[in-house]
Formats: structure tokens, C-alpha cells, sequence
């Protein structure tokens, strides 16, 4: 109950309303001490003989045993994802692989509880955002691209669209399960096998997911999952594979190209940003704080595509700062697992270095720094969510990437110089725009050199709707129509005239 | 009271200039918003802080072409003694009925602290000439009302004439004194959200201690988008110049869990300043016997047969 605080002969307003606990039970969640590597349809030993623990990043306490995959192991789980592809994936017919695909998405709604969990245990993501967000969208890509299994000759009018063999894919750790069905879903319906490392801290549902292949009845070798650190990721762009997809950072992509060049192999690249989050001064105001705070305290920062340069109006910056500093005071840091929590833990230790080192240059560069009062847990990783203010496109925490949540406020006089500021970036994966104005809206996006600009939100994905970069944030579309042509090979392309 | 200012006939409102622009509203943001927050998970003390508060700042309604002196009554001592079985349930804010009932509830809650709330200017359409409104307001407050509910024009609104509307909550609001003024937007003929924060801004300026969402007449009240806007338009206001105005919802909300969710949006929004009686008050005749039953429950641990609260 409330203390009471008395003012005056008014009735009194409480002195707090604390919400009460209200955690979201692990129970439901099955872990192992070990885990295999998913090759063929079944978990084996790794034969480096190699494991690493991942963690909860929230309390870091150890989860589970994962296996550490050599060269070996890689080489294996390729070979294995060939065989699947000659010996009959290639050959199925569309809409048998399309049936498959459907299963997926039917099974990771069921259990969508389950991985909702798991995602936040291993990643330290609010459990309000692996319910809302990661499994709704996982499983609509699956029923989106099962879709596309049987309709590939519509999709591409003119070219004989044709499958590649066996895909290796590499994914990140802010979305584990998302980013799997990114790449999971278009490959399968374009008829190819897979192989695929989730990222080192977050391996758990990828591993989960093995048993919704099982359940689908998959046949055996055509998604193979290995685990690993960068090594792993490294063996599999040098293996016997036809594509590599890596989403990641910029630093390993460029990497990953250098080593691929002249291989023959087709890659496609979605890397880092430093997305401009532009505020116009005749925007709904409120709204607009809303959008900022999603954009870049959503999944702790930890979004390639975040708003993490506020570009915002001179005639408006003061009442907008005023306001979002204030929606700071409200957001709940803390617990994954509590379904009142806004922010949850940093997903490792690594990065959470990586974000105190940019955090002091800003500081040491002369930014102001504004965080609200906020008690953190002791144990597990964790980090306030933090605006800059007085920023200067020079500083690095305008320039650099800093997978955070914190946030760097620039300022703008006209639509030209907003324009300008937003494009004066190695990056180029997103931005945001806000203004009233429906043809200002379009005046911006033709201009923006981002490969997604929302308007008047943000952080908003639809698996019908492609997402790619421009320059250093890589190249390649998933999602939508787009997102099915990397997996695809085209006889005599062009030639028809399409 | 100063005679209101001469308006123009676009919407420059006579602001102060260091009141907030009046800026627009986005449709699917306010709503995305909306229901975020309420998906906050309230329970057990948390919960129980929130339904006791609910109580304190109900005014129990009955608004009805069949409203009697007995229905009034009987409405009155509930309003005074919500459980009978239960002497921790305080007492709701105040009652709120038509003119021709304000003596009976007067008499009835006595010095209680339950205030009588009257509606007034030819609830619930404000169809009718100014003075006639303004009458009807002076008079409930000599019929003994504390607080004065009036509903705007809303033809004039909507025609755009705002002058009109603002004009005649100043004429209300100087009949009435001190007497305390809830000013009835009915955000269900106003269309959109940016009208709702148009009409909450003059409202305000006008001289509204309340603004309040609906009659409780139409079908679309007090959604939580709706009371959301509002909630923002006064946080402008309070930041700009520091004066607190009060929010009513009303119509709609029917039970306990519509309750705590607007009250975790007022919360998040204004924060604990506006979490009493005196700045937040609920508009409802079929909420309360909800609140207490799920009061009972969260003590006991059981839900009771509605049997066991009283219909009044």
C-alpha cells in the first residue's frame, strides 16, 4: 500500500503504486545440460569434442552446454545438407515444400509460449517483446514464404527461377528466432537446403527450434543447425556451400566478402546502421516521443536498424527533449521475464563494454548526458537507458554503431539540411521521418538513401515488406518477393526480356 | 470574471503564448500506445491499491428520464457506504444526477463527503440558447450541487465555431463561482483525435477545472485512446504553465479491469499527482459493484455470487 503524503486539505496523492512482480513462469521451458549439433535430422557430438556455456544475461547463470563446431563439424553438416538437396529436396514437388513451411509456422504459434521464454532466458529481451514481437513475426514469415513455394514462376514473370543448392546461413543474436525465420523460410521455399550457426550467446532456440523440425516430420538434412563462435561462422563461408547470408556486423561482413570474392559463391550482407530518426516541428508531438523510445530503447538498442541519431527540428527540440526525457522516467528496466518490463539486460558482457566505451567517449567529446534515476539489477548485464544531447556529427557517438540503448540527439533548421545530415553516414539500413505532411513524407524518402524509411513509426517489420541496406549496411532484400531472389538462379535471365 | 476575448473566426484560440501549440494527434500511434500500456500485468497489492482508488474517485451515476426520488436515494446511500459488509471501502467521490434530483441527493449524503454533481446546459445534447444554458448551471448550484457537469456545443464545434463553445463555458463558469466545473466534450460526435485535443485545449483555456469524455449517452465513450489524448493535452498544459486540470472518463468503463487500465495510463502519463479525487474521477453507475466484487476476491482470495452486492 501507498504512503500517504498530505498537501494541504486536498485529498492526498499517493506517494507510489508499485506494480507488483508479475513474471512470466519458465517452467514451460525443457533445457538440456548438453546439446548436439543438428545434422541430419538428429543432435550428435561434436567431433571437436568442444563445448562453451551460454548464459542467462539477466543474472548470468550458466543455461547450457553448446558445442563448439570445427571445421570438421561444418564440413560435415554441408555434406549432409547436400546430400538432403540431391536426393530429393531439389526434386520435391513446390507444394510438398510448401506444406512444410506451413507446419513451421503452425507449430512455432503453438508453442510460441515456450520459445516467447526461451528467447528472453538466452537473450535477456523483455518477455512483452518475444511474446509480441519475435514469435508473431517468425511464425508469419514462415506462412508468408510457404506461400511463395509453389508461385516462384509468378514471382519472377519471364525468368526460370531455379534453386541453388545448399545455403549457409549466419545470424545474430538481438533477434535468434526472427533472424532463423529470415533465413530459414525464404531458402526452404526456394528449394534449397540449409545450414545454419545462430550466434554464440544465443543458441538455445535455434536448438528448440531442431525440435519443431522433427515435429513437422522436415525430412532429415534439410535445415542442419551448428553452433559456434565466429570460427564456426568462418568455416562455413569457406565451405562447400553456394550462398552465404550473414546478418551481423559490418566489421565481419566486409570479412566475409573479402574471402568470398571470386569464389563463385552468391552472398547477401545485412550489416550494421546509424539510422537518422528525422522530427519535423508540425508532428503529432507525443506520438513522436513514442516512435523515438521504440526506436531506439526497443530490444535494448540491439536493432541494426534502431533510431539512434534523433534529428530533430530546432523550433521544436526543447518541449520534444522535455518530453522524452520525461517518458524516460517511466520505462521499466529490469527482469526479462516480468511482463511489466520495457528494457531488459544487455545481451553479453562484450557488448556491454562495447556501449560503456562509446558512452565515455560521448561524455569525454562533450556531449551531455541525460539518464533517468533507475536501480539496476546487481547481478547479469545491464545498462540505463541514455540520451545525448549537444552531439556533433563529428562525435563518435554520432558516427559509430553502438548497439545500445542510448541514444544521440543532432539538431536541423530545413528539410536540405536534415537531408544531408541524415545521409552523412557510412550507413545506410533505415530512417525514420515524422511530419504531418503527406508530401513532405515522400519528398524525404526519395532522398534518404536508407533501404527502409518509416514514417511516422517505427521498428516496424512485415514479412511481406523488404529489408536491406544501402552502402556499408550491406546489400541483398529479405522479406516480400525481393527476399526470395537471392535464393534463386535464373536460366538464360535476362534473355526473355523480363 | 473578464469578459472572454473576441475571437476570430479560424481556430487561433486565445491562448496565452506560453500555452502549448495545439499540434495534431496520430491515429495508429495513440492507439499502438493505448494498448501497450494496457497490457501491464497489475496485480495482487498493486491491484488492490488501484481498486480502492477506483472507488474513492467514482462519482456513481444515474442519468436517466426515469430517475426518481427513491432511485436517487438509494443511489446516495451507496455512494456513502459502498459495502456494507466491508467498513475498509471507502466512499465514492460524489453522485452525479440530473438537476430536478440535486435536493434529493443533498439531503441524503448530508456532510458525508460524498459530493452531488449535477449535469447542466440541456444535457446531454447542449442544444439550447446560451442563457438557458447558463441559467440552468446557476440554478443547480443554488439547488445545492457542488460540482457543475456541462456538456459543450457540440454543432458549434463541429461547424467551427469554437468562439461559441469557448464563450459559453466562460458564461458557465462565471454563473457558477467556485462551484466546480467538468466540461463534457462527447468525444463520440467529435470524429477524431485531433478534434478530442482541439476541444480539450479550449476546454482548458476556458476555464475547465474537469474535462470529461462523454455523456454516457452513445455507444462510443471513453475508450482508452480517447482518455489517453486527454490526458496528454492536460500534461501540456501543466507543463506549460503549471495548472493541474482534472479528467473524468465516463461511459464504458464497466468494470475493474477497464478501471486499472485507464488508471495505469494516468500513471504513466501524469504520474502519481493526478492519482486522487481531486484530479481523476471515473464517470459509472455499473462499475462499482465490479470494483467491490474483485476488492473481495483479491482479500479473500474468492470470488463471491453477485448476489451479495447491493443493486441500487
Amino acid at each position: 500500500m501507498a504512503e500517504l503524503e498530505q498537501r494541504g486539505d486536498r485529498t492526498p496523492a499517493p506517494a507510489k503504486w508499485e506494480y507488483a512482480s508479475a513474471p512470466e513462469s519458465r517452467e514451460i521451458v525443457n533445457l538440456q545440460e548438453r546439446y548436439g549439433l543438428f545434422v541430419g535430422g538428429e543432435f550428435i557430438e561434436p567431433r571437436s569434442g568442444e563445448y562453451y556455456r551460454t548464459l542467462d544475461p539477466s543474472s548470468e547463470e550458466p543455461l547450457a552446454e553448446i558445442p563448439q563446431a570445427g571445421a570438421e563439424d561444418v564440413a560435415l553438416a554441408v555434406s549432409t545438407a547436400r546430400d538432403a538437396f540431391e536426393d530429393g529436396w531439389s526434386a520435391a514437388a513446390p507444394a510438398e515444400r510448401a506444406k512444410y513451411l506451413y507446419r513451421i509456422a503452425r507449430i512455432l504459434q503453438e508453442r510460441s509460449r515456450e520459445f516467447a521464454v526461451l528467447e528472453s532466458l538466452n537473450g535477456g529481451k523483455p518477455i512483452r517483446e518475444s511474446r509480441d514481437v519475435d514469435l508473431p513475426l517468425a511464425a508469419a514469415h514462415f506462412f508468408y514464404y510457404a506461400g511463395w513455394a509453389d508461385k516462384l514462376e509468378y514471382a519472377f514473370p519471364h525468368r526460370r527461377p531455379k534453386s541453388l543448392g545448399v545455403a549457409g546461413q549466419i545470424i545474430p543474436w538481438n533477434f535468434p528466432l526472427l533472424m532463423l525465420a529470415w533465413k530459414i523460410a525464404p531458402a526452404l521455399a526456394a528449394g534449397n537446403t540449409v545450414v545454419l550457426k545462430p550466434a554464440e550467446t544465443t543458441p538455445l532456440s535455434a536448438l528448440l527450434f531442431c525440435d519443431v523440425l522433427r515435429q513437422a516430420e522436415l525430412p532429415p538434412g534439410v535445415v542442419n543447425i551448428i553452433t559456434g563462435d565466429g570460427a564456426t561462422g568462418a568455416a562455413l563461408v569457406k565451405s562447400d556451400v553456394d550462398k552465404i547470408a550473414f546478418t551481423g556486423s559490418t566489421e565481419v561482413g566486409k570479412a566475409i566478402q573479402r574471402e568470398l570474392a571470386g569464389a563463385g559463391k552468391k552472398l547477401t550482407l545485412e550489416l550494421g546502421g546509424k539510422a537518422a530518426n528525422i522530427i519535423f516541428d508540425d508532428c503529432a508531438l507525443d506520438q513522436a516521443v513514442e516512435g523515438i523510445v521504440n526506436g531506439i530503447y526497443f530490444n535494448q538498442g540491439h536493432v541494426c536498424c534502431a533510431g539512434s541519431r534523433l534529428l530533430v527540428q530546432e523550433s521544436i527540440y526543447e518541449p520534444l527533449i522535455e518530453k522524452l526525457k520525461r517518458r524516460l522516467t517511466t520505462l521499466r528496466v529490469g527482469d526479462p521475464l516480468d511482463k511489466n518490463t520495457d528494457v531488459g539486460a544487455i545481451n553479453s558482457r562484450q557488448q556491454l563494454e562495447k556501449i560503456e566505451e562509446l558512452v565515455a567517449a560521448g561524455k569525454e567529446e562533450g556531449a551531455e548526458i541525460y539518464q533517468p534515476p533507475c536501480r539496476l539489477p546487481e547481478k547479469g548485464y545491464w545498462f540505463i537507458p541514455t540520451v545525448f544531447t549537444n552531439v556533433a556529427q563529428s562525435y563518435r557517438i554520432a558516427q559509430e554503431e553502438i548497439f545500445g540503448p542510448v541514444l544521440s540527439v543532432l539538431t536541423f533548421r530545413t528539410p536540405d539540411e536534415a537531408i544531408e545530415k541524415a545521409n552523412n553516414t557510412p550507413y545506410g539500413l533505415s530512417a525514420g521521418v515524422w511530419t504531418e505532411k503527406g508530401s513532405r513524407i515522400l519528398w524525404m524518402a526519395q532522398r534518404l538513401e536508407a533501404g527502409v524509411i518509416w514514417a511516422n513509426t517505427y521498428n516496424r517489420f512485415d514479412p511481406a515488406s523488404p529489408f536491406g541496406g544501402y552502402k556499408e549496411s550491406g546489400f541483398g532484400r529479405e522479406g516480400g518477393r525481393h527476399g526470395l531472389e537471392p535464393y534463386l538462379d535464373f536460366d538464360g535471365a535476362e534473355a526473355f526480356g523480363g | 470574471m473578464a469578459q472572454a476575448p473576441a475571437l476570430p473566426t479560424g481556430f487561433e484560440l486565445p491562448l496565452e503564448p506560453r500555452l502549448p501549440r495545439i499540434g495534431s494527434v496520430d491515429q495508429v500511434a495513440v492507439e499502438a500506445r493505448a494498448t501497450d500500456l494496457s497490457r501491464r500485468s497489475i496485480k495482487r497489492e498493486a491491484k488492490l491499491f488501484a481498486l480502492d482508488l477506483a472507488v474513492r474517485m467514482m462519482d456513481l451515476t444515474t442519468l436517466e428520464g426515469a430517475d426518481t426520488p427513491g432511485k436517487v436515494a438509494a443511489l446516495a446511500s451507496k455512494a456513502m457506504r459502498p459495502d456494507p459488509s466491508d467498513a475498509s471501502i471507502p466512499s465514492v467521490a460524489a453522485v452525479c444526477v440530473y438537476p430536478n434530483l440535486v435536493q434529493t441527493a443533498r439531503e441524503r449524503v448530508g456532510d458525508s463527503g460524498v459530493k452531488v454533481a449535477s449535469v447542466a446546459t440541456a444535457f446531454p445534447s447542449g442544444q439550447s440558447p446560451t442563457d438557458l444554458k447558463v441559467a440552468e448551471a446557476r440554478r443547480v448550484v443554488e439547488l445545492g450541487a457542488d460540482e457543475v457537469d456541462m456538456v459543450i456545443d457540440r454543432g458549434a464545434f463541429l461547424a467551427g465555431r469554437y468562439a461559441k463553445v469557448y464563450d459559453e463555458i466562460v458564461q458557465v463558469k462565471e454563473a457558477i463561482g467556485e462551484t466546480h466545473l467538468k466540461v463534457i466534450l462527447e468525444v463520440g460526435e467529435l470524429g477524431t483525435y485531433d478534434n478530442v485535443r482541439r476541444a480539450s485545449l479550449l476546454a482548458i483555456a476556458a476555464g475547465a477545472d474537469f474535462i470529461k469524455t462523454s455523456t454516457g449517452k452513445l455507444s462510443s465513450s471513453a475508450t482508452l485512446p480517447v482518455t489517453l489524448v486527454m490526458l496528454e493535452a492536460i500534461r501540456d498544459v501543466f507543463e506549460e504553465t503549471g495548472r493541474r486540470v482534472g479528467m473524468k472518463p465516463a461511459g464504458g468503463i464497466r468494470n475493474a479491469k477497464q478501471a486499472v487500465q485507464t488508471l495505469v495510463l494516468v500513471h504513466e502519463t501524469l504520474g502519481l499527482d493526478w492519482l486522487t479525487p481531486d484530479l481523476f474521477r471515473f464517470g459509472a453507475s455499473s462499475l462499482l459493484n465490479d470494483v467491490l466484487m474483485q476488492i473481495r476476491k483479491e482479500k479473500t482470495g474468492k470470488y463471491q455470487s453477485p448476489d451479495y452486492f447491493t443493486i441500487d
